[in-house]
């Protein structure tokens, strides 16, 4: 027998948990052997042989022995590692959808607000259910870094699986995909399936970018897709500090660049410090090319999850340096970095009165908008707007705030 | 001889089916909240005089082996022991090595709850030392009950429940071992003080008032008198001095942690945010919240609406731990009733500060007194494994219908004003809140609100609360709502399946037999 014919993919052991296991060995006689171990066995045991058979069916597999040793995992997880293994024995290249993909694809918009966005590590599926709950305005499910080498193949499934069926909670999908080219290979998994951003980590040349954007075009032409798909670099190396403006200019569809200090200080040849002395430059020079090529600027995660005043520090220090939000990579931090980034009392009045003239102009017809004596473009009355929506969405003032309008 | 014999079951008015007859003793069926009245007198052990112990109060005898023998320990007898120490109980698994050893059969241990540590009686229970636990069963003793593997019939009881059961005769002790951090030769006795410090022995008081025999063991024996006497030596008769008599690790923690599971913070964090909206927390509010994770965050999320409104509690009901304790020592809450210390400063703080008490179940549960403080309390934060669209719930069996946890005090507190569960929608994959619990613990009449990650339901009855609550920004959903959202999820889960035999009974506070739990099938 070849050893080429058994695979594995997932996890087991008794800390997983939300994840699953599954050994397949592709068989030339002997009809079909299913072996299932379950924690839910009493409540799902049934549910689960049903979706092995069905994945079973789907791929036409006759002679197999397919082991599933289950922690509590979702069908979307159970799909995955069962398509992953099967994956890794084939070159069968169409997708295990087990049933109607529960999310519609919702479409964001080019200057949604982008303030926090959580990573999640690609292959952890009991980080990723809950994630949403926590209002982030971005979830980043991440093929890069937080995915060992020897995880990445399945975690792509996982991935695909999670854009499909898990509940975002109205929090923006976003995939970060491995460095250029390889992540050309990621998007395979995760175009057409309700991806709404993906980040372009290390970039270093308009060029990657257009490689990028050339395999989207092609998948979503394949697949009928018609959603847009955002992008956002990540600047992390001395040379995509250089090449901030070209990088930002670079596409249509780039809403937003990132910088990664953690290995922009490494390539640097220096260490992050608290007061960021190093990466000032840095910092500032992504700002720069952000608001020349009128993208949002976001900067890098701050890595002490338990250390929230520093957290704190760190984003008003941030916002001061002009970036528009933050990575995060534990819920936890999201708070802080709404709370730090929120508008000032001042701007937020400044806002109201904004808006509140734009409603009312639209109301009574007026095709221009006026302040006092002063006119409005329409780019102020726009960021005043998402003033008013940042400030709502902390709560810092009212859904009912046009009344103080309307005497 | 099996004395596992289940005869005629009925129908109780919670519409759950239970056995009229247990271990050979009659039983009443649940009859519905404050529906029974017992009547006749308390139990009383037999009358002694002094003049039957040594002038000199010195009732040491020279080991446990001995004292056991003095007590009279035979066959069939009840022997009870109390969890003060958790899982650092070490006298426990000796008494029966004992009893094993002297070729003792058919007990029925009685503890207060049993845990991990007790793991060793199984083999006990197999070879017929012990007949049956009544009292919780964790882990593996659970495991091993619901396989159907015990000789008797397992019995369930809240601790107040334990001390009615006590009071009232149901459950007549012959033996009471009392381990204790701190005693004399009288046999006074407390937790405050000695290396197995646990802060208060609560659990042991209706044994010491009711048993025929008590034993007091200890490892710091002091001279005469033991103060405070948590545990009045007037009611014992041995002592016994060992060298360890629990494990100080496993019995209270350094310091107790809030969790960082940012699940379970947001949990909390809805529940503080719903307590705050619905006006449940005034100035001189009172609240009981445990030191689970998910507890512990309320208990720190109420303490700095508190700080804000510049509030006091007037009294705090734990399980105390370091956050009470800050509380209290800062003046935002006038008293700490505590009935169990879960870490040091806890311990601490009850040696040092008369204003954190320490109660027993008769002063805060026993249904049969008159009146008890567990309703009295405003608001009280508990846990659940399963939740019904009833608002029935749970704490003893998972949803595969396995035993894994005691009752503990949570029936008791369900009697306080507003009664609130922080449970997640689901654990895994396995739904928390489903169409019928799998054991019934707590009538849904008595539950009130249920706070999810995923949205808020509050019980029908509690019309006051959907008033205050109606314009509200949280996430107030129905209970069917949150079954569904659940299942939409997980997917529906089957009901685990029973075989006939009874395993054990779960009685309701006032003694009454509200449900029954079924060997499990293989």
């Amino acid at each position: 027998m070849n050893i080429n014919d058994k695979a594995f993919a997932g996890n087991r052991g008794d800390k997983v948990r939300s994840d699953c296991y599954v050994e397949l060995e592709l068989k030339h006689s002997g009809g079909l052997e299913i072996l299932i171990k379950s924690k839910v066995m009493a409540m799902f045991g049934s549910e689960i042989e049903q979706l092995v058979k069905q994945f079973a069916d789907f791929y036409n597999i006759k002679n197999a022995t397919i082991l599933m040793e289950d922690s509590g995992a979702l069908p979307f997880v159970q799909a995955a590692r069962l398509e992953a293994a099967y994956k890794s024995l084939t070159s069968d290249s169409r997708p295990f959808i087990f049933k109607t993909p529960t999310q519609q694809n919702l479409a964001t918009s080019y200057e949604k607000s982008r303030i926090s966005r959580l990573y999640l590590p690609g292959n952890y599926p009991s980080l990723m259910i809950n994630a949403g709950l926590h209002q982030p305005d971005g979830i980043i499910l991440d093929l890069e870094d937080a995915v060992a080498p020897a995880k990445k193949f399945e975690a792509s499934f996982l991935v695909r699986n999670a854009l499909l069926w898990l509940d975002f909670y109205g929090a923006e999908k976003m995939v970060r995909i491995n460095q250029v080219p390889r992540g050309l290979d990621d998007l395979e998994h995760i175009v057409g399936y309700g991806v709404n951003l993906i980040l372009v980590p290390k970039c270093e040349s308009a060029d990657q970018i257009l490689l990028v954007n050339q395999q989207i075009d092609k998948l979503k032409k394949e697949r009928n897709s018609l959603q847009e798909i955002w992008l956002m670099p990540i600047i992390e190396s001395a040379l995509g500090v250089v090449k901030a403006y070209e990088i930002a200019t670079s596409a249509e569809n780039i809403v937003a660049m990132a910088i990664g200090l953690e290995d922009y200080t490494a390539d640097l040849g220096t260490r992050r410090t608290e007061d960021g002395k190093e990466s000032f430059f840095a910092r500032s020079q992504v700002v720069n090319a952000c608001r020349a090529a009128g993208i949002q600027p976001i900067d890098s995660v701050f890595s002490d999850v338990n250390d929230m005043e520093g957290l704190a520090r760190n984003v008003q220090n941030s916002k001061a340096l002009g970036f528009d939000g933050m990575g995060c990579i534990h819920p936890r931090q999201i708070k802080v970095i709404h709370e730090n980034f929120a508008p000032e009392i001042a701007e937020i009045e400044k806002a109201k009165k904004i808006v509140n003239a734009f409603i009312e102009a639209s109301e009574k017809g007026l095709g221009v908008v006026s302040l006092g004596s002063k006119m409005i473009d329409a780019p102020v009355v726009k960021r005043a707007q998402k003033v008013i929506d940042q400030a709502l969405s902390i709560g810092l003032i009212e859904a009912d705030w046009r009344k103080e309008f309307c005497n | 001889m099996s004395t596992k014999y289940i005869g005629e079951m009925v129908k109780n008015a919670a519409g759950r089916f239970v056995p009229v007859e247990v271990n050979g003793e009659q039983q009443i069926p649940f009859q519905g909240v404050g529906k029974y009245r017992p009547s006749g007198r308390r139990y009383g052990p037999p009358l002694v005089s002094c003049a039957d112990f040594p002038a000199d109060g010195n009732k040491l005898v020279s080991n446990l082996k001995e004292a056991l023998i003095k007590a009279g320990l035979k066959d069939g007898m009840t022997i009870s022991t109390h969890h003060h120490f958790r899982n650092g109980d070490l006298i426990a698994n000796q008494i029966f090595d004992i009893a094993h050893e002297l070729g003792v059969k058919n007990l029925r241990w009685f503890p207060s709850a049993s845990f991990p540590c007790h793991e060793p009686l199984i083999k006990y229970l197999e070879d017929g030392t012990i007949n049956r636990i009544e009292g919780s069963m964790n882990g593996a003793l659970g495991r091993f009950a619901s396989e159907g593997r015990m000789k008797g019939v397992g019995v369930l009881r809240s601790h107040g429940g334990r001390y009615q059961a006590v009071q009232d005769g149901e459950v007549q002790i012959d033996i009471a071992v009392i381990a204790a951090p701190t005693a004399d030769a009288f046999g006074n006795a407390n937790g405050v003080d000695g290396a197995a410090a646990c802060g208060l022995l609560g659990f042991a008081l209706a044994d010491s008032q009711f048993a025929h025999k008590v034993i007091v063991v200890t490892d710091n024996l002091v001279p005469f008198p033991c103060i405070p006497w948590q545990i009045q030596g007037n009611y014992v008769d041995f002592t016994v001095k060992v060298d360890k008599v629990g494990d100080p690790e496993k019995i209270v923690s350094g310091t107790t942690a809030v969790t960082k599971s940012p699940d379970r913070l947001l949990i909390a964090e809805l529940t503080a945010q719903f307590c705050e909206e619905a006006e449940l927390i005034y100035d001189g509010f009172s609240y009981q919240a445990g030191a689970g994770g998910t507890s512990l965050s309320i208990g720190i999320y109420f303490d700095e609406i508190l700080k804000r409104k510049n509030w006091k509690a007037r009294f705090v009901r734990a399980g105390s731990n370091q956050y009470p304790v800050k509380m209290l020592e800062e003046g935002r809450v006038d008293y700490i009733l505590d009935g169990q210390t879960f870490d040091l400063e806890g311990v601490r703080s009850m040696r040092e500060n008369p204003n954190h008490v320490n109660t027993s179940p008769f002063t805060s549960y026993n249904y049969h007194g008159k009146g008890n403080f567990a309703s009295m309390v405003d608001v009280v934060i508990l846990g659940a494994t399963e939740v019904d669209v009833n608002f029935n719930a749970n704490v003893v069996t998972h949803s595969d219908g396995v035993l894994l946890h005691g009752i503990g005090g949570w029936q008791n507190c369900l009697f306080g004003k507003t009664v609130i569960l922080p449970v997640p929608l689901f654990r895994d994959r396995i739904p928390v809140i489903i169409d019928e619990v799998t054991t019934l613990c707590g009538p849904g009449e008595l539950i009130d609100v249920i706070v999810t990650e995923r949205g808020i339901a509050i019980n029908p009855r509690r019309t006051d609360l959907l008033e205050k609550l109606k314009d509200s920004k949280l996430p107030i959903k129905t209970i069917e709502q949150l079954k569904e959202e659940a299942e939409a999820i997980c997917g529906k889960p089957a009901k685990p399946e029973f075989e006939d035999e009874v395993i054990a009974i779960v009685k309701w506070v006032d003694g009454t037999v509200l449900d029954s739990i079924r060997k499990v099938k293989k």
